[in-house]
């Protein structure tokens, strides 16, 4: 049974009714301008006291009696044979209760996995690794992508090419788009390999029952129920026999869907020495092996007419996901601007290093760098203003209502015009435009519970990677039950409890809180039962608000929710929810965009970024608060990518140089800018909650508009991420010999 | 030492901490000697004595929190795993094991230290607080509290280290200024990039209530 309800979709001074079908026992989608008690107010993470003290207990933290601790032995070698193992030594060793081979045959990569202990000490663990005797046959490898490309290269795979396929498309002629253009530009940007480097490493604990066919595991993921259907297919036991436990999670950013490797050594160590088994990572396999965001290579042809409108895109990008692939960055070239010829060519180059995994908003960032800062030389080239070029070329009225916030907030003007300093520091401002698709989809499912002491708790197999899910959890149920948000005790993180699917994507916001509001919703219909022949109304005629359930025309016939709850028959009164499919909404994109200001320092080549300002649309805001921790957090990951972040392999020995904290470098609190966010309020429609996700469209434009502002100050665009020291002298030294031409 | 191609050379990346700890094993086992820190152990053994220890577990005490605990362990064991698993004090966060993240910083006499590279046994005799020692959820030092509005915290595994990194700096001087905040958490690596609400909790902190608060919570924890 559906009902049909009209729901306002659109923005400030540009909305317009649309009529939507839904599910009769479909909460009413909360409307543009609806007064809301809770929902987009301020409210601090409802588990930050546990956070704050140390007293979250993360996979590593998780302690079961007569449990045991698991390592496991990684190839030193980027591509070798194995020969043989001898692991007597290691079974000898006294605490010593399982080894296990993991790999016999062809190792591609320095880091993949060889060998695993468990040991009764982590200390003794380190040790039995170190008695594994492993004859490797070493073979030639090539962990660079231009030399994986050469002919006489060693195959990673040991057949075929070391290139993918190439994966094309084309809208209208590029080739005549060019030859229209008034002004073209032609160049190749260039992007590091990205790791991580979540705060918590890789790992799990595992445990199985006496008979071995009951199957418990704690781990650090985005998604327990991904991992329980892997686990369940690798070890032969029905779904239902694997239970997946995630409270707490340290990080993930793309990096931890589905069963990885430590996950299947713990559970196949448990099952070997018949105790549990904890496999925590060390930082140095959690860079060289957990995954990692692709390097590229893009080759960019811009075209524009004279009024500035784009008139062709060419991008050719080859990428090198290690022994994985996804590379490509290929999204922002075909959707950020309008243009009517776009062609794009994207080629995963395989080598023997780690395998790419995503990572927040894959092959974006990449992508919008290269875009942004060709746009930017084309309109320098055009003598156009640069946010005024991305206006023309820009057909998204939301975004075009966000370059003005940003133009004003950033007094992008004032800034723009500001004659360089004759100092030895350069200031400079860039802008660039963000895009994401974060209206999530159909599957969670919700349990509602009241208990007759009046608590209330939601329960859905989701998990919180840092981004506040369990706190929008609870702030939706507790809208739609009239009660402050810490009367409401949200459970996630267990596989014990229904379906959601993974935390990434920005998935979690837009497909769990309206499955979280419809289980409220059937709860508070329940209770209203419960409550009316007390009231002497109708159900339908009552409504939750203040922590009372009252009938709504005459809100002084009212009961207190804690007085209704003591009625409940049994201990408790539950209620499902389900996240229905995706209803007619204003758009399925999210815009957003970022100005930047730096400095850089002319005689060092040190580039600061000194201000940030980012205006971003999600929808319906559910918590300002946790939403703007995760903008600065888009916004700094992105000063990495564009500053520091480099993951180094030795071509001589085709191993990671960096795999540390020190020798990676990670943005830290003396680089982190003024940072201004505002959001801009979007009635999105889609679903009950207009929620949408915001972890990536936060990071996709940062690092962009960041090389833009470095381009602005010295005048030379720096063309390879990530800006560091030498490349900028090497740029200026470009731009000197340029002048000595003139 | 030469290269010998026929036999796996071992990886580089050995860790400044399992040099540490390597070379503590060493030592011991061939029969030489430690020298005590001077100001750890002064009270225990006169100067210039001379101590053996390991590589066997041997039984030390530390005082954690305002209490004692007594652990048997090898002496290579690092404070930080001392901590977390023998002691079941697992709000100190390990994450890049080489002192660089700031993950595992608790307080040794007040001051903030990295506790992975701080062995179990050269924390005798010193104070030792850690996040647990701060505060509870039901009680949370005034940082703690501060951290919590501000939401200066994400994923929340840096969130340890992090408060007590501010936590010490307020302590040294509880009128911080913001950049005095910025290098009292430079060691202190959020990949969530929380940084900016850090900043605010340690300004909201540092107004005189709070942080007259934050020296009588712990007087009344030392007493």
């Amino acid at each position: 049974m559906s009902r049909r309800v009209t729901v306002k979709l659109g923005f400030q001074g540009n909305t317009r009714d649309v009529t939507v079908v839904i599910p009769n026992d479909e909460p009413t989608p909360w409307q543009w301008g609806e007064r809301l008690s809770v929902v987009g107010k301020p409210a601090p993470r409802v588990d930050g006291p546990l956070k704050a003290t140390g007293a979250a207990h993360y996979t590593c933290d998780i302690e079961l009696p007569g449990m045991l601790y698991g390592a496991i032995l990684r190839s030193p070698w980027p591509h070798a044979r194995i020969r043989s193992t001898d692991l007597s030594a290691a079974e000898r060793l006294d605490g010593v209760r399982a080894v296990l081979a993991l790999e016999d045959r062809e190792i591609r990569f320095a880091g993949q996995e060889i060998a695993a202990v468990a040991a009764i000490s982590s200390e003794l663990a380190a040790d039995a690794l170190k008695l594994i005797k492993v004859d490797y046959e070493k073979i030639p490898f090539v962990v660079e992508m231009d030399a994986a490309m050469a002919d006489s290269a060693t195959r990673v795979f040991g057949i075929g090419s070391n290139a993918g396929r190439a994966s094309t498309t084309s809208v209208g002629d590029v080739a005549r788009g060019l030859a229209a253009a008034a002004y073209t530009i032609e160049a190749t940007y260039t992007t590091a390999v990205q790791t991580h480097v979540c705060l918590e490493t890789h790992g799990a604990v595992a445990s199985f029952n006496a008979a071995g066919d009951q199957l418990t595991v704690w781990c650090s993921t985005q998604g327990v129920f991904s991992v329980r259907d892997d686990l369940a297919v690798y070890f032969s036991l029905p779904p239902d026999n694997v239970r997946v436990v995630c409270e707490f999670l340290g990080g993930g950013f793309g990096s931890k869907f589905g069963a990885t490797p430590e996950m299947i050594v713990a559970a196949r160590l448990a099952k070997a020495a018949g105790v549990p088994v904890k496999v925590i990572l060390p930082r140095g396999d959690e860079h060289r092996s957990t995954g990692n965001r692709p390097n590229s290579e893009q080759k960019v042809r811009l075209g524009a007419d004279r009024d500035g409108k784009l008139t062709a895109i060419d991008l050719v990008q080859r990428g090198s996901g290690g022994i994985g692939g996804g590379s490509g960055s290929a999204e922002p070239f075909k959707s950020i601007y309008r243009c009517a010829n776009i062609r794009t060519d994207e080629r995963n180059i395989y080598t023997n290093a780690g395998p790419a995994s995503p990572m927040r908003a894959p092959g974006w960032p990449q992508g919008c760098f290269a875009l942004e800062l060709a746009m930017d030389e084309l309109a320098r080239k055009a003598g156009i203003d640069r946010l005024e070029f991305r206006r023309r070329n820009s057909d998204n009225p939301v975004r075009a209502a966000e370059y003005d916030i940003g133009e004003r907030t950033f007094g992008w003007a004032d800034k723009n015009s500001s004659p360089k300093s004759s100092g030895a520091v350069k200031r400079g401002v860039g802008v660039a435009s963000a895009e994401w698709h974060a209206v999530g989809v159909s599957g969670p499912e919700a349990q509602a519970i009241a208990h007759r002491d009046g608590s209330v708790e939601i329960r859905v197999g989701t998990q919180d990677i840092g981004t506040g899910t369990r706190t929008i959890l609870a702030i939706v149920a507790a809208e739609e039950l009239g009660l402050p948000v810490d009367r409401v005790k949200p459970e996630i993180g267990d596989t014990r409890f229904l379906f959601s699917v993974p935390s990434g994507g920005s998935l979690s916001a837009p497909s769990n809180t309206p499955a979280v509001r419809q289980a409220a919703a059937h709860l508070k219909h329940k209770l209203f039962r419960i409550a009316a022949p007390i009231l002497g109304a109708e159900p339908d005629d009552l409504e939750a608000a203040d922590e009372t359930i009252r009938v709504r025309t005459s809100p002084a016939r009212a009961l207190a929710f804690t007085d209704v709850c003591k009625r409940i028959p049994g201990d408790s009164i539950s209620a499902q929810g389900e996240r229905v499919p995706n209803y007619e909404g204003f758009r399925t994109d999210q815009a957003g965009c970022q100005f930047a200001e730096v400095e850089v320092d002319t005689e060092t080549g040190i580039v600061r970024v000194t201000q940030v300002v980012a205006v971003h649309d999600a929808g319906r805001i559910i918590d300002p608060l946790t939403a703007r921790s995760q903008v600065n957090g888009g916004i700094l990951m992105g000063i990495g990518f564009a500053l520091f972040e480099d993951r180094r392999m030795d071509p001589q020995l085709g191993i990671m140089v960096n795999p540390t904290m020190d020798d990676y470098k990670l943005p830290g609190s003396l680089d982190v800018p003024r940072i201004d966010v505002t959001f801009f309020e979007v009635a999105n429609g889609i679903t009950n909650t207009g929620a949408m996700g915001l972890g990536e469209v936060s990071h996709v434009a940062s690092a962009a508009a960041v090389a833009c502002a470095v381009y602005d100050a010295i005048g030379v665009p720096v063309r390879s991420l990530p800006i560091t020291p030498d490349r900028v002298l090497a740029a200026l030294k470009t731009r000197v010999k340029e002048l000595e031409l003139r | 030492m030469s290269r010998d191609d026929r036999k796996p050379r071992k990886p580089p990346g050995i860790s400044r901490r399992s040099f540490i700890k390597g070379a503590g094993a060493v030592a011991a086992a061939a029969g030489l000697v430690r020298v005590q820190p001077a100001s750890a152990d002064e009270k225990r053994l006169p100067a210039g004595v001379i101590e053996r220890l390991g590589p066997e577990a041997t039984t030390i005490e530390l005082n954690i929190n305002g209490k004692p605990a007594t652990l048997e362990i090898e002496p290579r064991v690092a404070l930080l795993s001392a901590l977390r698993e023998h002691l079941g004090l697992t709000g100190t966060k390990l994450a890049c094991d080489r002192g660089a993240c700031g993950a595992c910083t608790v307080h040794l006499d007040g001051k903030p230290v990295t506790s992975c590279m701080v062995l179990a046994v050269d924390a005798r005799g010193h104070q030792i607080t850690t996040i647990e020692g701060l505060g509870t959820p039901s009680n949370m030092h005034p940082v703690q509290a501060a951290f919590v509005e501000t939401d200066a915290l994400q994923c929340g595994f840096c969130t340890p280290g992090m408060v007590m990194s501010v936590a010490a700096a307020l302590e040294r001087n509880p009128a911080a200024t913001t950049d005095e905040i910025k290098r009292a958490t430079a060691g202190n690596i959020c990949r969530c990039g929380t940084y900016p609400h850090v900043f605010a909790a340690a300004l909201r902190a540092v107004k005189p209530g709070p942080a007259k608060s934050a020296s009588s919570v712990r007087a009344a924890k030392d007493a």
